[in-house]
This record gives structure tokens, C-alpha cells and sequence, in this order.
């Protein structure tokens, strides 16, 4: 795939010395779903400002599509979309004028057919008339998404698309993004909803104070930073873990009956069958055995506090 | 040229007017008709005559410029400010267009609606006064300089402005004083030979003396005078206006 948006060393620093970005190098493939996860002031608004123009950057390069966001800034923000994170709406503007109002700034044309569709998609039709303050926030937000799509953009920012929103206008969300990637746009979400970037994004990148920390596709970061563990649940509950199973780095939950096995899933040897054996040997009898693997949450936790793997 | 994009922020701009038809209407023809009953009729019966013109007439000049001024301000202010009060300006500074695109929609449409307000005035004055233009073409002139300068002025201190309060600061302590003060219910001439001087530092004289000629070929100032002061003003404007887009401030981090 292309790269639809390229980032080279981009660097933000405000009137008083603060540095919201420090040197961001980041590439976009057309067409895919990036999440950006960051705890707050981590810098991910600020990206997107940048990217966008609404924030003048103090150093480095942002082309989208090839053209560069400040030198060439008319073609590039035309392939832009932008959702963002707060409702900023005008109260007394009815729906179709709000979209066909965000349509004609980004130079383009009287295009009914093409509003309509819109609204449609979004489940906005029936709203066309309606002014902004008559509107649920749920609702809003979708006219945001619709006036960030009235141009037809290529790429599309959404900025805490989900903050404060209820689990089914969610789902509602989740199901307008994988549609809009089915029609080629590529995505550039910024989410405090780890099960967010689980559940749609193709790669995952992590920012906090300002650095790009990683950018990687999902499956591989799980893959390669996610612990998996086995849940072992034992007929009778114990008071402490036998010495014969010392070596083998168990934990005890609170209960007594479930012992805790964590291992690494790229290592040569787990463990596992050693582990079971073992087990058997100090005479417990199991219940029950699972699996789990380490979510992107608790990745992501583990990648801002620096701590170890 | 975006010429779609300013077409957008006018229409957008003038639905705002549109929306309230009534008000934007109703409201001059009501304040110009006080302004008859007060200055036209109960203290115009005393002063009988200015200049040869009767009062009731000679201060329509200066209440149009009053009211397109003040509406040219607020319309322009209100339009830009509002946009950033409500964080709706993300949306403009991240689209494909530059500050003279900006400015030609935003000031247009704020031009247009105080260009139409004076026009209402202009109307409504008839019903009370005998009016005569000597000056057709230098009258429009005046009007629409006065419109698209004060709009430029508008559009400028709702940038500048962080708050409703600071919104209204300048046209209630700056240009009111200036406009009352200007002459807009007197001749200069009427004034003590010191205070004659004095008013000659207020901008605004040099307008509404101008403006007064094209009806009635009266001037308290020779008119060339007024059409550089008009002028000069309205590039002091836009200079201000493309410094504030080159920089970014107070709009763009």
C-alpha cells in the first residue's frame, strides 16, 4: 500500500516553552486504521492540529497524498477530514446547511445528492431539518462526522470520536468507521479506549510526552509485547503454593483455589508441560484450566510507565 | 481563489441575518423613527433650520452612518468571535482556504447586512422628511466604504476579543462617543470656534461631513479630505487584518 500521509520530524513548542511534540516521524497507509493511544497532554490532539493546520508546527515536514501540508497547504487539506474531539456545533444551524456549509469551504460545489448520501449513511436524514440544539450529542457527533466527510476526504482524523458517548452509539461508531475504510478512506483515530483500538484498528501506535513511542501493526504488538497466562483452578483451595512448584514463579489469588502462570508465547520453551506434571506430582487435583492474553491495555499501561515487560 | 469557500461563509453569514428577518428589519425602522420623534419633532421644532436644510432632514445622514457603523461592527465581531467562543473555527482553519478568502466572505456578509439596515433607515426617513440626494453616486460611494471598513474594524476586534465583555468595549466607549461627537445631530459649525478644532482630531467627522455632502452638498470638512480619511482607514483595516492572518494571532497556535 501507499503512503497516503508522511510525518518527518515533527516538532511543536508553545509561546511558553513547552514541547507538545518532539520530533513525531510517523507513515500512513492508504486505506488502513491507525489508533493513537496516549494518556492525557500525551501530544495526540496536538498531532492532529498540526497535520490539519490549525496548529502551525514550529519544525518539520507533513505531506498528505504528496503535497505538503504548508507549502502546498490548498491540496493537501482538501484530502483532509477532521472530527474533533469537543462538540462544536453552531446551535441554531439546521443539519443540511451545517454539511453543505463544511462542503462548499473545502471548494466544492452544490452537490444535493451527495449531501443526502451522506446523511444517510449516518443516519442523519431524518434530522436534515433539525437545528443543532435540538440534537442528542450522539447525534452531533455524527454531524461532525458528516461535515468532516462533506468533502469527500481521503484521510479522516477522528479525535476521541467515542469520549462520552454510550457502549451502543459505540458499536454505532465502530460500525461507521469499518465502512468508511471499506470505501478506501484511511483512519487516524486518537482513543483513551484501548478496546477501541482492539477492536478496529490495523496498527497501533502509542505516543506519551510528546514521542511517538511505537507504532506497530496490532497483531504483531500483541503478539510479541503480550504476556499470556494460565489460570489453573484447583479442586480444593490451598494456603500456599507447594515448594515443588517454587520454581516455576506461581501466584496464588486471594481465594486459594486459582494458581497464576505467566509465560512469554515467543519463547522456546513455556513451560507449561512441566508446570502440569508438576502440579500432579504435589497432588492437587484441577478443576479447571484457562488461557489469557495480556490486553493492549494493559500493554499500553506498561509502555508509559516504562515499566519492564 | 476558493470562490466556493467564500461563497459558503457568506451564505452561511446571511442565513444568520435571515434567520432573524424581522428583528434585522423591525429593529432600525423603530430606532430611526424614535430617533425622529426625539430629535425631529420635539427638539428639530426649536431649531427649525440647519444650514439651510431643515433638522428633521440633516441629521438623517448622520443617523444612517450611526447605525450602519455600529451594525457593521457587531455583525462582523459577532461572526468571527462567535466561531471561536464555540470552537467551530477548527473547522476553518483547517480548511483549504487563506485569509483574503477569510475576510472577503466574513466582512462581505457583514457589510451586506449593514449596507441593507442603511438602506431601511434611508426609506423609513422618507415618512417623516423630505430628503434630497445631489450626490447619488459619491452617496452609494460613502455607504458602502463606511459598510466594508467598520466591518473590517468588526471583524478585527472580534479576533482580538477573548470575551462578550471585550466584544463590546470598543464600540461603546471608542466609536459611540466618536460618532455622537462627530456630528451627527450638528453642524461643527454650530460648536465654539476651540471645540471646532478639537473635533477636527475625530475621525468620524471627516465621514459623516462627507456623507452629508452627497445629499445636500453641505460639508463641514472639504470633501476630498473625507475620501482619503475613508480610505486611508479602510487600508489601515486590512493592513491590521492580513498582519493578524500572516501572524495567526490570536486565531492560530
Amino acid at each position: 500500500m501507499n503512503t497516503i500521509l508522511s510525518i518527518k520530524d515533527l516538532r511543536k513548542s508553545y509561546a511558553g516553552g513547552f514541547e507538545a511534540l518532539k520530533g513525531v516521524s510517523l507513515d500512513i497507509k492508504e486505506g488502513e486504521i491507525l489508533a493513537l493511544l496516549g494518556p492525557n497532554g500525551a501530544g495526540k490532539t496536538t498531532l492532529i492540529s498540526t497535520v490539519c493546520g490549525i496548529t502551525t508546527p514550529t519544525s518539520g515536514v507533513v505531506t498528505v497524498g504528496g503535497y505538503d501540508t504548508q507549502s502546498d497547504f490548498r491540496a493537501a487539506r482538501q484530502m483532509i477530514g477532521l472530527v474533533p474531539q469537543d462538540i462544536a456545533l453552531e446551535p441554531f444551524e439546521k443539519v443540511w446547511n451545517t454539511v453543505r456549509f463544511s462542503r462548499g469551504l473545502f471548494g466544492y460545489g452544490k452537490d444535493n445528492a451527495k449531501i443526502e448520501d451522506i446523511l444517510r449513511k449516518l443516519s442523519l436524514w431524518d434530522k436534515r431539518r433539525s437545528s443543532m440544539k435540538e440534537l442528542s450529542g450522539g447525534m452531533k457527533r455524527r454531524v461532525l462526522i458528516a461535515k468532516a466527510l462533506a468533502h469527500e476526504p481521503r484521510v479522516l482524523f477522528l479525535d476521541e470520536p467515542t469520549a462520552g458517548v454510550d457502549v451502543e452509539l459505540r458499536k454505532d461508531m465502530w460500525a461507521i468507521v469499518a465502512e468508511l475504510k471499506a470505501a478506501g478512506v484511511t483512519i487516524i483515530l486518537t482513543t483513551h479506549y484501548i478496546e477501541e483500538a482492539e477492536a478496529i484498528a490495523d496498527r497501533i501506535g502509542v505516543i506519551d510526552k510528546g514521542e511517538l513511542l511505537l507504532v506497530q501493526d496490532k497483531e504483531t504488538l500483541m503478539s510479541q509485547m503480550g504476556k499470556k497466562q494460565i489460570e489453573v483452578t484447583l479442586n480444593e483451595p490451598i494456603d500456599s503454593i507447594p515448594d515443588s512448584l517454587s520454581d516455576h514463579r506461581l501466584s496464588l489469588n486471594g481465594s486459594g483455589d486459582v494458581l497464576v502462570f505467566t509465560y512469554d508465547t515467543n519463547a522456546e520453551r513455556t513451560g507449561i508441560t512441566t508446570l502440569l506434571n508438576d502440579v500432579a506430582q504435589a497432588g492437587l487435583v484441577l478443576r479447571d484450566v484457562q488461557t489469557r492474553q495480556s490486553s493492549l491495555e494493559e500493554i499500553f499501561v506498561n509502555l508509559v510507565s516504562g515499566e519492564p515487560e | 481563489m476558493n470562490w466556493s469557500a467564500i461563497a459558503a461563509i457568506y451564505r452561511f453569514e446571511m442565513g444568520r441575518f435571515f434567520r432573524t428577518l424581522a428583528q434585522s428589519f423591525l429593529s432600525p425602522v423603530i430606532s430611526t423613527t424614535l430617533y425622529f420623534v426625539v430629535f425631529g419633532t420635539a427638539i428639530g421644532s426649536r431649531i427649525q433650520e440647519v444650514e439651510g436644510v431643515p433638522y428633521g432632514a440633516f441629521i438623517v445622514p448622520g443617523l444612517i452612518i450611526l447605525s450602519v457603523v455600529m451594525l457593521a461592527i457587531s455583525n462582523a465581531s459577532f461572526a468571527i468571535y462567535f466561531p471561536k467562543f464555540l470552537g467551530t473555527i477548527y473547522e476553518l482553519l483547517s480548511a483549504p482556504v487563506n485569509f483574503i478568502e477569510i475576510v472577503i466572505g466574513y466582512v462581505g456578509a457583514a457589510a451586506t447586512k449593514s449596507l441593507f439596515v442603511g438602506l431601511v433607515i434611508l426609506v423609513t426617513a422618507t415618512f417623516f422628511v423630505d430628503i434630497r440626494i445631489e450626490h447619488p453616486f459619491a452617496m452609494a460611494a460613502f455607504l458602502i466604504l463606511t459598510c466594508l471598513s467598520f466591518s473590517l474594524l468588526g471583524f478585527i476586534i472580534g479576533i482580538w476579543a477573548s470575551n462578550f465583555e471585550q466584544m463590546s468595549l470598543v464600540p461603546q466607549l471608542v466609536v459611540t462617543p466618536l460618532i455622537f461627537l462627530g456630528g451627527t445631530f450638528y453642524s461643527i459649525s454650530m460648536l465654539p470656534p476651540i471645540w471646532q478644532t478639537i473635533t477636527l482630531f475625530n475621525p468620524v467627522v471627516y465621514l459623516i461631513s462627507g456623507f452629508r455632502w452627497s445629499f445636500y452638498g453641505l460639508a463641514d470638512v472639504p470633501i476630498a479630505f473625507s475620501l482619503l480619511a475613508i480610505l486611508a482607514f479602510t487600508c489601515g483595516c486590512l493592513a491590521i487584518v492580513g498582519w493578524i492572518f500572516k501572524t495567526g494571532w490570536r486565531i492560530r497556535s
